[in-house]
């Protein structure tokens, strides 16, 4: 019960840290049809960029600085390079933003090297919180947690209470038709594009220090934030919220559980034969096959429903 | 108002608008129709910007070919595309607050304007976009249109696939729309309403206007009508 609970704690922290990714990605998804896989490298440069400005002042003007660093840089590789990229169409997008990726990883090891920089947890966030069945909590968790559930919050906010979230909603739908109403739509796209960057670079900025700011981070998480979107669907908000929920807790509460198919099988009074050939499979634990089951789902979801499940068109 | 001179448009490499000349003045309403297929929908949309026009549209005295698509419709020109879009995931409200172009605008329209002349708006006012009916949908993307102000409106098949009480009420509103000065370019397959209300009709065929005149001479052209119009 207590690693139940811790884990479902650090499910939903991890499953946030992915809807922040994830958010912006399908966003930018869903209006331009651009998947972009660039998109976790914003999260690393989040992470650097607090990093180096935390040094000169400190983690908390770094918490605000560092995603508007990282959002007007996404804007103009929208404007200067995405945006003459569009009318080669979308595999040209796609190998634009992929050769992005590696240009930000080699520019992030030419700055900073190879090996991981001391990003820390700033000091007076440093304390247990408060511990549960032993196992201490801390406050910067806690913390990344309420950033995490504000940021979701204004986010909605923007998009279903405002003008310009209406014209970003309807610009998902039928980008032609909002620019026939006299709405800037590329300008939309620009701003949208930033913003999802501009969120990337703020969840780097916060899991920088707990995951470790490295260049290989970009290309660790990167997978698992389109197997969110898929799941979710392409382009939903909603989707990306409850996909980024269940592939965080089930990622981390599947990795504490030593339980095997055998010990199921054992239960029920089957016994497998040691030599048996399925022996080998039936012994794999829940946190043996952890790391396959979100890629799995993806392959899966694709197979029986491509739009996922909030999404309202086919990848 | 508008003055379209030697148009042509391109789908692909298909040739659909091989040199179109047409007017529409100041307050008046022109029919466009012709076949399925002929390039109607293609005019309204290379005066939009949205397929590549080459050759010459002016606005107001302004040439407006090759600006982009919102530039165009902040001139004053107000599109009504023939697939009634409504943004799914919003309210029929949100729906008409998109089409203002600027969040406290004033121009001809209120929203309680629209509520007005068709009840069943306000009714909806809250439903999501994609609930509504077929008939109300054509309401409402005409209405989105109306609140952004423009001075001309061009309307793809208003009355394509409503009941006959419905194609009354959108022959009302665009009576109501001139009413109030402005400009009207319909496109529409069948004469239901153009002859009625236009003052001035264009026949298109095979990418050419084929004809042009008052909705009179029309009545009194028998070939014209069964060799580009009847089935």
């Amino acid at each position: 019960m207590d690693i139940l609970i811790f884990s479902l704690f650090n499910g939903i922290l991890y499953g946030m840290l992915l809807f922040m990714l994830s958010s912006g990605l399908t966003l930018i998804f869903g209006m331009m049809g651009v998947l972009n896989f660039a998109h976790a490298s914003f999260f690393m440069l989040g992470a650097y960029f607090a990093y180096q400005i935390s040094k000169f002042v400190g983690f908390w003007p770094a918490l605000i600085i560092a995603p508007v660093v990282v959002g007007v840089i996404g804007a103009i590789v929208e404007r200067y390079g995405l945006r003459r990229v569009h009318k080669f169409g979308h595999v040209a997008e796609l190998l634009f933003t992929f050769g992005l990726a590696y240009v930000i990883e080699e520019a992030v090891q030419m700055i900073w090297g190879k090996v991981p920089v001391s990003y820390h947890i700033p000091e007076v966030m440093n304390f247990t919180l408060f511990s549960l069945y032993g196992l201490e909590y801390s406050a910067y968790r806690v913390f990344m947690l309420l950033v995490a559930v504000s940021m979701f919050v204004a986010l909605f906010f923007l998009l279903t209470r405002t003008r310009v979230g209406l014209i970003i909603q309807g610009a998902l739908t039928y980008p032609n038709i909002v620019a026939s109403l006299g709405h800037n739509v590329p300008l939309v796209f620009m701003m949208v594009f930033g913003l999802g960057c501009a969120l990337a670079g703020l969840a780097g900025v916060l899991a920088g220090n707990i995951l470790g700011t490295e260049p290989g981070m970009a290309i660790q998480l990167g997978p698992i934030v389109f197997v969110v979107i898929v799941i979710g669907g392409l382009g939903s908000l909603n989707g990306a919220l409850v996909a980024s929920l269940f592939i965080g807790i089930m990622q981390t509460t599947a990795v504490s559980y030593d339980v095997s198919m055998n010990g199921f099988l054992n239960v029920i009074g089957v016994q497998v034969d040691f030599d048996s050939a399925w022996r080998m499979l039936v012994d794999l634990t829940v946190a043996q096959i952890s790391p396959i089951l979100p890629y799995l789902l993806l392959t899966l979801m694709l197979i029986v429903r491509p739009r996922g499940l909030f999404g309202v068109r086919d990848v | 108002m508008l003055q379209i001179r030697d148009l042509h448009g391109y789908y692909g490499k298909s040739h659909i608008l091989q040199g179109i000349d047409l007017d529409v003045g100041e307050g008046e309403i022109v029919s466009l129709l012709g076949r399925n297929g002929v390039g109607r929908s293609t005019t309204i949309k290379a005066v939009m910007g949205e397929v590549p026009p080459q050759g010459s549209i002016k606005f107001k005295g302004k040439e407006i070919a090759g600006l982009k698509t919102h530039d165009i419709a902040r001139l004053g020109i107000g599109y009504v595309p023939e697939n009634r879009d409504i943004f799914p995931t919003m309210t029929v409200e949100q729906n008409l607050l998109l089409g203002m172009k600027k969040a406290n605008q004033t121009g001809r329209w209120s929203i309680e304007d629209m509520y007005e002349m068709f009840p069943n708006l306000r009714a909806r006012a809250d439903s999501l976009g994609d609930v509504i009916s077929g008939g109300e949908k054509q309401m409402l993307t005409m209405c989105r249109t109306l609140m952004g102000d423009p001075e001309l409106i061009m309307i793809d098949e208003p009355t394509e696939g409503l009941a006959p009480k419905l194609i009354e009420q959108v022959g009302k509103l665009l009576a109501t729309i001139a009413e109030r000065g402005l400009s009207i370019l319909l496109v529409e397959q069948k004469l239901t309403i153009a002859l009625k209300i236009s003052h001035r009709i264009y026949i298109m065929g095979h990418g050419k206007i084929v004809f042009e005149g008052t909705p009179e001479d029309l009545r009194n052209n028998d070939d014209i009508r069964k060799e580009w119009l009847e089935v």
